[in-house]
């Protein structure tokens, strides 16, 4: 196999990308791990939300010739709203079901979202409208990047701040870390626990829009199935840095966004096989530590 | 005395019993003789067109993935989403093994194919076999470090290594022809062929579950730490459960790739997989009658539902063609299952001949009641 030995620059530039990846998959990755620490649900349905707020800023922009800021305003209620949507009409009847019927339910969001885009947007491949605003160049020294890259890193680090605030030192907060350490004394103690689960569930899509958003600009084509393999990758981030804790999805989703553009760069042959990356590091980490970077050891309920 | 009326009872009980035993085999018989010539015509062309008998090798096809994906998820209650990377392997196999060696040449214009596979041609049943064999060997690969995870950590590794097999084989292009695929697939699994393969699994599966593998797989479904308590090795029979799962479902991409003549890696997404658990779902988790069944109900409605995409005229209304509406109303359809029907057709009930004719006699007293009251309006048999 070739090692390729990259200059400093394209080195830097590697890293800079690393570094937008990452916080892309960590936009994304929250509304997993929150789910999950919840219903204890792989929200499969999430990476298809992604797909129809990338398809939502399209016809804003591209269609509807809105300005990009009125148009992600729009993107972000309207995905927002899809979420809770989902959960309302999938998961809630099967509140009292085993798990794994809300797995099978989640898979079936699935299949239906990208189903409803091929038949709503048509299953040909649509550019992503481009932004100067965000897609300028700018040189940082030696090293030229778009300024997305530096906004994205950001704008998601001034999210996940907000966020940690906001389940740390509100009521709100409060009520979701108790439902995610037990579900049925949460209920008994007064938490209005489905009100709780639809704002994870508004969190999680609000999130995930935002980083749709800024995908698009930086891999433009969209087609329905363009939010799988992101989706299933953020799984992977989630469970890297600890299923349930927000912190570890962000580190989880760094380590695997920097790792899948290092990689490329050092071995140019395996870049064929990048998506197979994610699912690698996850063997790897559920066989030397199953609980995740920063996961709690959780004894198994008999 | 007591004992002897006691006796009495049960012979009479056993004599029923075989009465009733008796009928059922020659119903079997009866049925299977039907189906072998209902076979003969269709394959001699008087009953059906090749149009209908595809659909029906399809119908075998499927059936024999969702059986492999309901021994693993609704039999042993691992929740393994891999089924569409196992029959992408067996796909291949089998097609790279029955492809005649004059035209491997046309298919490879682009890159040639490797030396070693050049000349290979072998009969069709040793190549699905070994096509089973490798879906087999990948699925005990892969259960290595993925059966240590449990419920929905499986499905997505499984998912994932499924995508894997699918980038592999489209990368591997001296081998696999890459994502131009396979062409040209000698159609051998006949009707005869998919019929028969699909009726040796269901019996395998049928025998397998009263065995103690099969008793070790549902205690294994109803809960894995008691059965771990119990003595049952998770590790051992999960395996089991998952490789045996690999090889039926190398064996139906097998004759899928020879039914439908083309493939390509892109025919083996996860789409697939979910498909494959609508049937699974749909006939029910746990019940082999309803996988079948649900095998024919899904694909039978695949081709009749093609007018959604073709577009339909009402009259006073024009609906233009529609891509991908027929899979929209499956994805519904999924949805209002899970949610309204979670047990499907079956439960986890199986077909039996004693149980069609309790639902017989029972539709005869519905039928009974219903003209009896009829008879009678001013109440008569109730009052």
């Amino acid at each position: 196999m070739m090692i390729l030995i990259p200059t400093w620059d394209t080195f830097l530039q590697a890293v800079a990308n690393g570094l937008t990846l990452g916080s892309l998959y960590a936009l994304v990755a929250i509304g997993y791990t929150m789910v999950y620490g919840i219903l204890r649900l792989i929200n499969f349905a999430h990476g298809d939300i992604f797909m129809m707020s990338m398809y939502f800023a399209f016809y804003m922009i591209s269609i509807f010739y809105l300005p990009w800021y009125v148009a992600f305003l729009i993107v972000i209620v309207a995905t927002g709203l899809l979420g809770i949507l989902i959960e309302r009409a999938a998961y809630k009847p099967l509140r009292e079901a085993p798990r794994i019927s809300l797995l099978i339910s989640s898979i079936g969001v699935s299949f239906l979202l990208e189903n409803f885009a091929v038949v709503a947007f048509s299953g040909i491949q649509r550019q992503y409208p481009s932004i100067p605003f965000f897609q300028n160049v700018i040189s940082l020294g030696s090293v030229r990047v778009q300024r997305l890259s530096i906004f994205v890193p950001i704008i998601m680090a001034v999210l996940v701040v907000g966020l940690l605030f906001l389940v740390n030192y509100t009521k709100t907060g409060m009520a979701m870390r108790a439902a995610s350490r037990d579900f049925e004394t949460a209920k008994v103690m007064g938490i209005n626990i489905n009100r709780v689960i639809s704002m994870t569930f508004l969190i999680g899509s609000v999130l995930a829009a935002v980083g749709a958003m800024m995908w698009g600009m930086k891999y433009p084509q969209i087609q329905p199935y363009v939010g799988v393999m992101p989706g299933l990758k953020c799984f992977i981030a989630a469970v890297i840095g600890g299923i349930g804790n927000i912190k570890g999805a962000v580190i989880g989703a760094l380590i695997l966004g920097m790792l899948e553009i290092l990689i490329t760069l050092f071995f140019p042959g395996l870049s064929g096989y990048k998506d197979a990356i994610a699912f690698i590091a996850l063997i790897v980490i559920l066989l030397v530590r199953p609980t995740g970077l920063l996961g709690e050891k959780q004894a198994e309920k008999v | 005395m007591n004992q002897l009326e006691n006796r009495n009872a049960y012979m009479g009980l056993a004599g029923r019993m075989s009465k009733k035993r008796r009928r059922n085999v020659t119903l079997t018989i009866v049925f299977l003789m039907l189906l072998g010539a209902f076979i003969y015509c269709a394959s001699k062309g008087f009953v059906l067109g090749t149009y209908e008998i595809r659909i029906l090798r399809l119908c075998g096809v499927y059936s024999i993935a969702a059986l492999s994906m309901n021994l693993v998820n609704g039999f042993t209650g691992q929740f393994s989403l891999g089924q569409a990377g196992f029959m992408a392997m067996g796909a291949y196999v089998t097609s790279l093994l029955i492809i005649p060696a004059a035209q491997k040449a046309a298919i490879y214009y682009v890159h040639p194919i490797v030396p070693w596979l050049k000349d290979v041609q072998i009969p069709f049943l040793f190549a699905l076999l070994i096509g089973g064999l490798v879906s087999a060997l990948c699925a005990f690969l892969i259960g290595f470090p993925v059966l240590r995870l449990r419920g929905d950590y499986l499905a997505i590794a499984t998912l994932g290594f499924s995508e894997i097999i699918r980038i592999i084989l489209t990368n591997a292009i001296p081998v696999t022809n890459g994502s131009l695929g396979l062409k040209n697939i000698p159609n051998t699994a006949n009707l005869w062929w998919t019929t028969i393969v699909t009726a040796v699994v269901i019996i395998f599966l049928l025998r397998m579950m009263k065995t103690s593998y099969g008793r070790a797989f549902k205690a294994i479904r109803d809960d894995d730490i008691a059965a771990e308590a119990m003595g049952i090795s998770l590790f051992k029979h999960k395996m089991i459960a998952f490789v045996i799962g690999g090889f039926l479902a190398g064996i139906s991409g097998g004759l899928l790739g020879s039914v439908v003549g083309a493939i390509t890696p892109n025919y083996f997404r996860f789409t697939l997989a979910y498909e494959i658990l609508l049937i699974v779902v749909l006939g029910g988790m746990g019940s082999i009658t309803g996988s079948v069944i649900g095998a024919c109900i899904v694909t039978i409605a695949k081709e009749k539902l093609r007018f959604l995409d073709a577009g339909m005229n009402l009259g006073f209304v024009k609906i233009p063609p529609i891509d991908g509406m027929r899979m929209l109303v499956f994805s519904l359809l999924l949805m209002i299952i899970i949610l309204f029907y979670r047990r499907g057709l079956f439960g986890s009930r199986e077909f039996s001949w004693n149980g069609l004719f309790r639902i017989i006699r029972r539709i005869g007293a519905w039928f009974g009641r219903l003209f009896r009251r009829r008879g009678h309006p001013e109440g008569g048999a109730d009052a």
